[in-house]
């Protein structure tokens, strides 16, 4: 009894919950036939917003008006780079890598020094990062569509062990981001300046230096989810970073991670993502059209805010 | 008081008002008679800025009494207040930084719309400012955030005794001075002695002892929630003022015996607008002066001179002790055991990880030589009682291998026992050779200290060693000059 | 000691010039665009955009941000170029209901103390979603009326700039001179001594939703007029460019500092930057570059002013 009240305390039980009714609404529908089908496809679909969302939440972490809005383009910008530079050869695989990450670091770079130079708000520097980001992207691409090299399309569409490649890195990265999170003297830093950036300063964190990391951090995931995300569907598109935009910023705040900062949940992105697809494909199996889709998640999101209020009891 | 008795503008019987554990209000009777100034004094805490949130409708009370002209207000709040002609100059800004000096007047005033209101509003604020600051050179049509301070402050003055129908009867000041210049607190005085002498009344608080006595007719002292002193103002000295809200335990902390530091190394120094300050290896350095005038800034330059916000020090050099709890001391989502150990990760770590062995370890142990009471470190900070908060806050600026450590009167609203427990693990880590740079606003805790800054406006302007470090030599040294 | 400029003036300052600075560049690099045809064609598209900036700027003027702007102009939209069409009573009764829901988001947030940020994030979802349900497809047709309002030929000016004007001196009466307005730039301002003064922050809160929901449907309208149909997506960049517009016109994001003027001016100017782009031959693909640039470029022109008057301040 202890135990089931101390699980029904965490924050994240509850997107895992939501996630898994909605799943079981779903294959109740379909008698069963699909459910391996479905799941792969959850989980593929939900690994790319997982990447994203984690690199939103540790930017939202660092407290009331942290937010990055550069993430859609600098995932579209990488993707399209990547792939033009690899130029479906597959010995440019790693090159090609190399230079998503390098385009994280340069994102992340800018914003910050935006944020510090210009004394403004994350909120528009990253707003004015984006439109510049998003032109560069929009030049690289010329609207040529090139198809990514072959082992990675290979790879990022395929399953291991029967469960998809891109959830497997997603795991990988979500597990180094919990290290951080919680083992790590980093993530408490980011902890203590989402709490109190004044009192943070004052117990002698590094704030600057600590902030900067974590906006490079958030482009670097988010321009290799560009990077598996324009491989995955087969080439760069112009749009295809536009969706992430919100639904970054969604999943973490239905994952349980406090939207006033401090408190973050890296377990509840998961069924945040899980949870945001499966609807889905949930209505669309009812039959539902993507106006009804779009109107239940606004309204989920509304009503988990109501619930949850600015922040989130617990402890940690 | 001669004749038959006069009806109290407001009367409150026996207020209570708490937050939380902390009483506020504890019991607290005060009438406000027709043309008397009643000054208000007591520390930081004491209860008085609580009082004048009752009195103007802003709190309710938990339990007593409001009434008014001889009458029992059930329903009493800040509409019902302003009807009743009670106005407010509070310590911080209340007016509106991005609006106009006219357009904030619309905002104090409800009954002052319709069409053409600007002008209404322009005479009102004008007319006022004229009468109570003549020659004041303030336009109304500037936005309030262009103001000087002192002009900030002469507006919302000017705002609380303007007249737009309902006329002023009680105007509480909250430290009305503390940005004027001496010519200009004249002439705020003035008029609220000539607003007195016409039936009017003024609760005033400052902590300019001298302005008080001088203005008053009646003077009140507050400490810890309730009322200690309720005199005629001719019967209170500055002194007599100073010694009725001092501490309640008087002579139970002793300095320890005068060490000889000439030797020592300085291992602080900071130079200024006053006389410079430094502070040696192992010695318990005082900062004391009146609330306000510049010691918690001395601190912060401190700090920042001494740490980095881009990259973590490997050796700290300084570490710091929050006053204001809330504001620069607690993280509130964490337990006890987070918030002891963030100021002394970098020990408890390799690579980067946290060692949480070692960090329950050290903590537990920090909990034991301080006395934290709780049952377990996983707790949420905030189950603590405030005193036991600041121990947290203690424990984790001890722990650092931090050499100086700044204290920012961190003692407010602490109980006696904690305080003494504390007191003497400063003196002896004192003589482990750390070095302590204490603001205190208690007097009992500055003259613990070897040797004491005093303060006023902004720079240091005294320097007392030994035993010179006296009550009456760091009075004298505050209030030098401040009789101007 | 007076400045020479009262502070709202320089707020307007640095607007004005960009746009000036930015319509003499495109004047210069294409003579032709100095005409009647020439200017309406550059502004066009600035009516809506500047509408829609005047209704985030009501929002910002009470210290929160809508990020649902964009999807709620596209809903507006979708139902101007379907219902108010073919069924004007029961359109307009939609739109209003729409204005009513602004009002009571500005209550919730309010009574909860929810960040806007995430409630309007929320929204964005709802308004999407209920036009893709009304237009699936792109489609509808303008009302023959918004048509007519936005393609008619004033005398001497355009109608994009004497729209842009009319909308700038209605927004600046209704939020510089009225008391409303003084209110609710208050409440940006500081709350608690509007509260003092016992006015109801919870009112004046609403109010700005409502009314910010107000300019937004007008906004909508302007658009379709000037499309002639609409999609669900129609409008998504306004979010962004709302946003953009209001600081760029001189807003603060917290503090109630807001110049309807400005927003209007920062709305045409980032409309112009796209224009100046292809006048001056560079790809169409760096048009929204321009307007991050642009952005970066008078904040940071921003932040010197706003030093070396503090430095003038200190000495």
């Amino acid at each position: 009894m202890r135990m089931l009240d101390r699980v029904a305390r965490k924050p994240w039980i509850w997107s895992w919950v939501a996630a898994f009714v909605v799943w079981f609404a779903t294959i109740i529908v379909t008698g069963g036939a699909s459910t391996l089908d479905l799941s792969q496809a959850a989980l593929t679909f939900a690994a790319f917003s997982i990447i994203v969302g984690i690199g939103q939440m540790f930017v939202i972490t660092l407290g009331p008006g942290n937010v990055d809005l550069s993430v859609p383009s600098t995932m579209t910008l990488a993707g399209t780079v990547a792939l033009k530079l690899m130029d479906v050869d597959n010995a440019m695989i790693l090159p090609g890598l190399g230079v998503t990450v390098l385009i994280g670091i340069g994102v992340g770079i800018l914003n910050y020094a935006l944020i510090k130079a210009l004394r403004i708000p994350p909120i528009i520097a990253t707003l004015s990062m984006s439109f510049i980001v998003q032109s560069a992207a929009i030049w690289t691409n010329r609207g040529l569509r090139i198809k990514p090299p072959n082992f990675l399309a290979d790879f990022t569409t395929a399953n291991t062990l029967g469960i998809p490649n891109v959830a497997v890195i997603a795991l990988v990265i979500s597990v180094i981001a919990w290290f951080l999170l919680e083992r790590t003297i980093y993530g408490r830093w980011i902890s203590a300046i989402g709490q109190s950036m004044p009192a943070a300063k004052m117990a002698g964190i590094p704030v600057d230096g600590t902030r900067f990391v974590t906006y490079v951090f958030c482009a670097v995931l988010a321009s290799l989810a560009g990077y598996l995300l324009a491989c995955f569907s087969g080439g760069a598109a112009l749009n295809m970073g536009s969706e992430y935009l919100l639904m970054s910023i969604a999943v973490v705040v239905l994952g349980g991670t406090a939207v006033a900062g401090g408190d973050s949940n890296v377990p509840g992105i998961w069924g945040a993502s899980l949870f945001m697809f499966l609807v889905v494909s949930m209505l669309n199996t009812y039959g539902l059209g993507a106006g009804i889709r779009l109107i239940m998640t606004g309204l989920i999101i509304i009503s988990v805010i109501m619930l949850a209020g600015g922040r989130l009891p617990g402890v940690r | 008081m001669t004749g038959e008795k006069l009806k109290a503008i407001v009367e409150v019987t026996d207020a209570k008002v708490s937050f939380g554990a902390v009483k506020a209000l504890d019991g607290v009777t005060l009438a406000i008679l027709p043309g008397e100034c009643l000054g208000l004094v007591g520390h930081n805490g004491a209860g008085k800025s609580t009082i004048v949130s009752v009195i103007n409708g802003g709190l309710t009370p938990h339990q007593g009494i409001i009434s008014g002209d001889g009458e029992v207000l059930t329903r009493y709040g800040i509409n019902a207040a302003r009807a009743r002609g009670v106005r407010c100059v509070f310590q911080e800004l209340s007016l509106c930084p991005n609006l106009t000096v006219v357009e904030n007047t619309r905002i104090m005033h409800r009954h002052l719309g319709g069409f053409g209101w600007r002008k209404r509003a322009k005479e009102v604020i004008e007319r006022s400012l004229a009468a109570v600051f003549p020659g004041h050179g303030i336009a109304s049509d500037r936005s309030v955030g262009e103001l000087s301070i002192a002009e900030r402050q002469m507006v919302e003055i000017a705002m609380a005794f303007s007249d737009a129908g309902v006329a002023p009867r009680l105007v509480i000041l909250d430290e009305p001075t503390s940005s004027l210049d001496a010519s200009l607190a004249e002439q705020m005085l003035t008029y609220v002695r000539r607003f007195i002498a016409a039936g009017g009344s003024v609760i005033f608080i400052s902590h300019i002892l001298n302005e008080i006595l001088t203005t008053a007719s009646r003077i009140v002292v507050m400490k810890d929630g309730r009322i200690v002193a309720d005199r005629p103002a001719g019967d209170w000295t500055e002194r007599g003022l100073v010694e009725a809200t001092g501490s309640v335990v008087k002579g139970e902390a002793h300095r320890g015996a005068v060490r000889d530091l000439a030797a020592a190394p300085v291992v602080v120094e900071q130079g200024g607008s006053g006389m410079p300050f430094h502070a040696k290896r192992g010695e318990l350095v005082g900062l004391a002066g009146l609330a306000g005038h510049g010691q918690t800034r001395m601190l912060m330059k401190l700090h920042a001179a001494q740490s980095s916000d881009w990259l973590p020090r490997r050796d700290p050099a300084v570490t710091f002790v929050a006053g204001d709890r809330r504001l620069n001391g607690v993280f509130e989502l964490w337990s006890i055991l987070k918030n002891l150990s963030i100021g002394s990760l970098g020990d408890l770590a390799s690579r980067g990880m946290v060692n949480a062995a070692a960090e329950a370890e050290r903590s537990a142990e920090w909990k034991r030589r301080i006395d934290i009471r709780t049952q377990d470190l996983a707790n949420r900070i905030l189950s603590l009682s405030g005193g036991n908060q600041q121990k947290v806050l203690f424990a984790r600026a001890l722990s650092t291998r931090a050499p100086v450590v700044l204290m920012d009167d961190p003692m407010r609203g602490i109980d006696v026992g904690t305080k003494q427990e504390v007191y003497e693990i400063v003196r002896q880590q004192a003589v482990g050779g750390r070095t302590f740079v204490w603001y205190s606003t208690e007097m009992e805790e500055v003259c613990l200290c070897d040797r004491v800054y005093v303060f006023r406006e902004g720079a240091i302007v005294a320097e007392l060693a030994g035993d010179a470090v006296s009550e009456e030599n760091i009075l004298a040294a505050s209030f030098r000059g401040a009789a101007a | 000691m007076r400045p020479a400029f009262s502070a709202d003036a320089m707020r307007l300052a640095i607007p004005a010039l960009s746009l000036t600075v930015l319509l003499a560049a495109v004047f210069w690099l294409q003579p032709r665009a100095m005409s009647y045809v020439g200017l309406n064609l550059l502004f066009n598209l600035a009516v809506p955009i500047a509408l829609a900036t005047i209704a985030q700027m009501l929002i910002i003027a009470v210290n929160d941000l809508d990020l649902s702007m964009g999807t709620f102009v596209s809903f507006v939209a979708c139902v101007t170029a379907t219902f108010l069409r073919d069924a004007p009573l029961l359109g307009t009764l939609i739109l209003a209901g729409a204005v009513l829901v602004y009002a009571v988001l500005g209550v919730v947030i309010h009574l909860r103390d929810l960040p806007s940020i995430v409630v309007s994030l929320g929204m964005s979802f709802v308004w999407g979603g209920l036009a893709v349900l009304l237009l699936p497809a792109p489609g509808g047709q303008a009302p023959d009326w918004a048509r007519a309002l936005m393609t008619t030929k004033p005398p001497l000016a355009p109608i994009a700039i004497v729209a842009s004007i009319v909308i700038a001196l209605g927004a600046h009466l209704l939020v510089m001179r009225s008391s409303l307005g003084v209110l609710i730039r208050g409440v940006g301002g500081n709350e608690r001594s509007v509260e003092r003064a016992g006015w109801s922050v919870l009112a004046a809160r609403a109010a700005a939703y409502g009314l910010a929901g107000f300019f937004a449907v007008l906004a909508g309208i302007a658009l379709v007029g000037l499309t002639t149909s609409a999609d669900a997506n129609i409008a998504l960049r306004y979010t962004l460019l709302s946003i953009a517009g209001v600081i760029l016109g001189g807003g603060e994001f917290i503090g109630g500092r807001v110049s309807p003027v400005g927003a209007v001016i920062g709305a045409l100017t980032l409309t112009l930057a796209g224009s100046f782009l292809s006048f001056l031959r560079i790809s169409p693909d760096w048009q929204i570059g321009a307007q991050g640039v642009i952005l970066i470029i008078v904040l940071a022109l921003r932040l010197f002013l706003n030093r070396v008057e503090k430095r003038e301040k200190g000495q």
